[in-house]
């Protein structure tokens, strides 16, 4: 029997049934749909959070106080032992290979006038912090000079977050506003870096390194940020840090990080969120798959006669195996094709709220389940229905 | 070839088993038939004369006894060899018409062609020859429920003359039609029969098999 009467045959059958049909696809619509979109999102997130860390720049080395992913004190405390000497140490060691930028994070309320925010992250940094860490970019006014910086200036740059919060549509530059009970100038506003993590990086003052020891009275710093002048001397720079820093703490004590080894973990956990998301919506595509099976089987018993009356006929086993198995493979082909343009049209319109990216492996997988589905699922009906003896069929009431 | 045994069956038995119960149909059956034969097997209902029509159609096997057809033991075919053989062999016509209700008249008439693998343009040329033959042409793209029962069966008989068969197998033709509808088709089966083709018809009606040119009747599983 050749392929174009098959298919005629299994198109006919499947009108006949047009809402049985209908919501039988929507079974795999519904699971190929979720897979597309589900690893969209997961993709989409992993492109994003890459493009942020890229931002950084590639040369980026970062050093944070404790022991990533390691144990910590006992209480869950952990304590930072790493200090502003040790950045000092640093810069004298790898004068000629880079430039060191150490970061004091504090979180305080910035107030302007009759406005505030609470939680504003404040940086203590040194006055080559843009020049180490690439996305961080003056787009108005200034950043501070080294003497502002060594004299403790009360200036600040502030993020676009913080300048829409306090500032609204003032001109903010030379403006005079508090840091907790300290009062700074604005000199200059960062482009905007985006979030990272869903923490907004944007929601940011930077002040000198000196004026932020000063005000919240601490040694420690959160983050020591190296970029190095020459991206092949970074594992030589990365033995330089260990050996100045190991002269002083433990190597529980600091984590030294590059960009690339961010990205990594990155990949590791969005491939990992992709597969757990795939594998969920996978379960409602064999859900589907379950529901071809279902009525494939109500398909076979109600049409015992045509089969039957074929096989008097002269239709073979296989002639009868081929027509109920296409016919499965077009409910679950249909539904395949319709969840995959939904899929990516609902992950267009997502793209535009969240980040999402329909990746072209997806679009594949799905499409290669939804036939395998159809073929699986649809192949125990088929037997049953090649079996028939002829004359029982006939008989069948 | 013209007077050659088309059909022998000999010692042939039929047990149904339900259960522990065995019930025996056919309790040896001998019949040879003749090509160009017009055979009428009568008997009461449970005579055994449904179960016999379906053993020399192909789509039962006998617990016992052989069938030779043309020469071939077909007791030792597969079942997609004797698939093949009801295909190019045998033209059923039953009862309740069997058309299927989906396919146009067309469709119906030129399924066995379908399964023979005979392409799309040589038979529908056929099938349409058929429709002419039997007066059905204008009615070639209707669903069959469209039409009157004499007409759908004569659907049927042309579906069962598409591939050509030597035997024509009809059970119970007119049991689903008014008389006159019965007597055209008993006058068709007689015109094909009289063109060359081997029919044995089943029936319980005596009026219907005094179209035969033989009768045989079953009694309680054996030809009396």
């Amino acid at each position: 029997m050749d392929l174009n009467e098959l298919l005629k045959l299994s198109w006919r059958a499947l009108l006949a049934n047009k809402l049985r049909s209908f919501l039988t696809t929507l079974g795999i619509v519904i699971g190929v749909f979720a897979i597309i979109l589900l690893v969209s999102i997961a993709s989409g997130l992993q492109t994003y959070i890459t493009n942020q860390i890229q931002g950084f720049g590639s040369n980026l080395i970062f050093i944070i106080p404790g022991r990533l992913g390691g144990a910590r004190t006992p209480g869950g405390v952990m304590v930072n032992k790493l200090l502003i000497q040790d950045s000092q140490n640093l810069s004298v060691k790898l004068k000629n290979v880079a430039d060191i930028a150490p970061v004091i994070q504090q979180i305080t309320t910035a107030k302007y006038q009759n406005k505030d925010d609470e939680e504003t992250s404040i940086l203590g940094t040194t006055a080559n912090y843009t020049k180490t860490v690439k996305n961080a970019v003056v787009e108005h006014g200034r950043y501070f000079s080294q003497s502002q910086e060594l004299s403790g200036a009360k200036v600040a740059v502030i993020g676009q977050t913080v300048k829409n919060n306090l500032f609204e549509l003032e001109e903010p530059v030379g403006k005079r506003f508090f840091i907790g009970n300290n009062i700074y100038t604005v000199i200059g506003v960062l482009k905007k870096r985006g979030a990272i993590f869903g923490i907004d990086q944007d929601n940011t003052v930077i002040i000198p390194l000196s004026s932020a020891k000063r005000q919240f009275g601490v040694n420690q710093v959160n983050a020591i940020y190296i970029s190095a002048n020459n991206e092949s001397q970074i594992p030589f720079i990365k033995d330089q840090i260990s050996s100045v820093l190991l002269k002083r703490l433990t190597k529980d004590e600091f984590t030294i990080q590059t960009a690339e080894s961010s990205l990594e973990i990155v990949t590791n956990v969005t491939n990992i969120l992709s597969l757990a998301l795939g594998g969920i919506a996978a379960i409602s595509l064999l859900v589907g798959g379950i529901g071809v099976a279902n009525i494939m089987l109500v398909s076979v018993t109600e049409r015992t006669r045509e089969i039957g009356l074929r096989k008097a006929l002269g239709a073979r086993r296989a002639d009868i195996l081929k027509q109920f198995l296409l016919e499965a493979v077009i409910l679950s082909l249909t539904g395949g094709v319709i969840g995959i343009m939904l899929g990516i049209t609902g992950s267009l319109i997502l793209a535009r709220l969240l980040v999402s990216q329909v990746t072209i492996w997806s679009v594949f997988i799905a499409f290669g389940f939804s036939v395998i589905v159809g073929v699986v699922f649809g192949m125990a009906p088929a037997i049953r229905a090649s079996k028939l003896s002829p004359i029982e069929a006939l008989r069948y009431e | 070839m013209k007077d050659q045994e088309l059909i022998n069956l000999i010692n042939i038995t039929k047990d149904y088993v339900i259960g522990d119960v065995v019930t025996k149909v056919l309790k040896g059956i001998y019949l040879k038939v003749k090509r160009g034969e017009f055979i009428a097997i009568t008997g009461r209902s449970g005579s055994g004369k449904s179960t016999l029509m379906n053993l020399i159609g192909l789509l039962d096997t006998p617990t016992n006894g052989s069938y030779i057809l043309e020469e071939a033991d077909v007791l030792k075919f597969k079942e997609d060899e004797l698939s093949d053989l009801r295909n190019r062999k045998i033209g059923f016509v039953f009862q309740s018409f069997n058309l299927l209700p989906r396919s146009t008249v067309l469709e119906n008439v030129i399924l066995p062609g379908i399964y023979a693998g005979v392409d799309k343009k040589t038979r529908e040329e056929k099938g349409r020859n058929l429709l002419l033959k039997l007066d059905l042409l204008e009615q070639e793209s209707k669903r069959p429920n469209r039409l009157s029962g004499g007409q759908q069966q004569r659907v049927a008989i042309a579906r069962a003359l598409m591939n050509n068969p030597d035997l024509i197998l009809a059970d119970e033709p007119t049991g689903n039609l008014d008389i006159k509808s019965g007597q055209d088709v008993m006058r068709l089966l007689k015109k094909l029969n009289r063109e060359g083709k081997t029919i044995i018809l089943i029936t319980h009606e005596r009026d219907i098999a005094k179209h035969a040119k033989r009768v045989i009747e079953l009694i309680d599983g054996k030809i009396s």
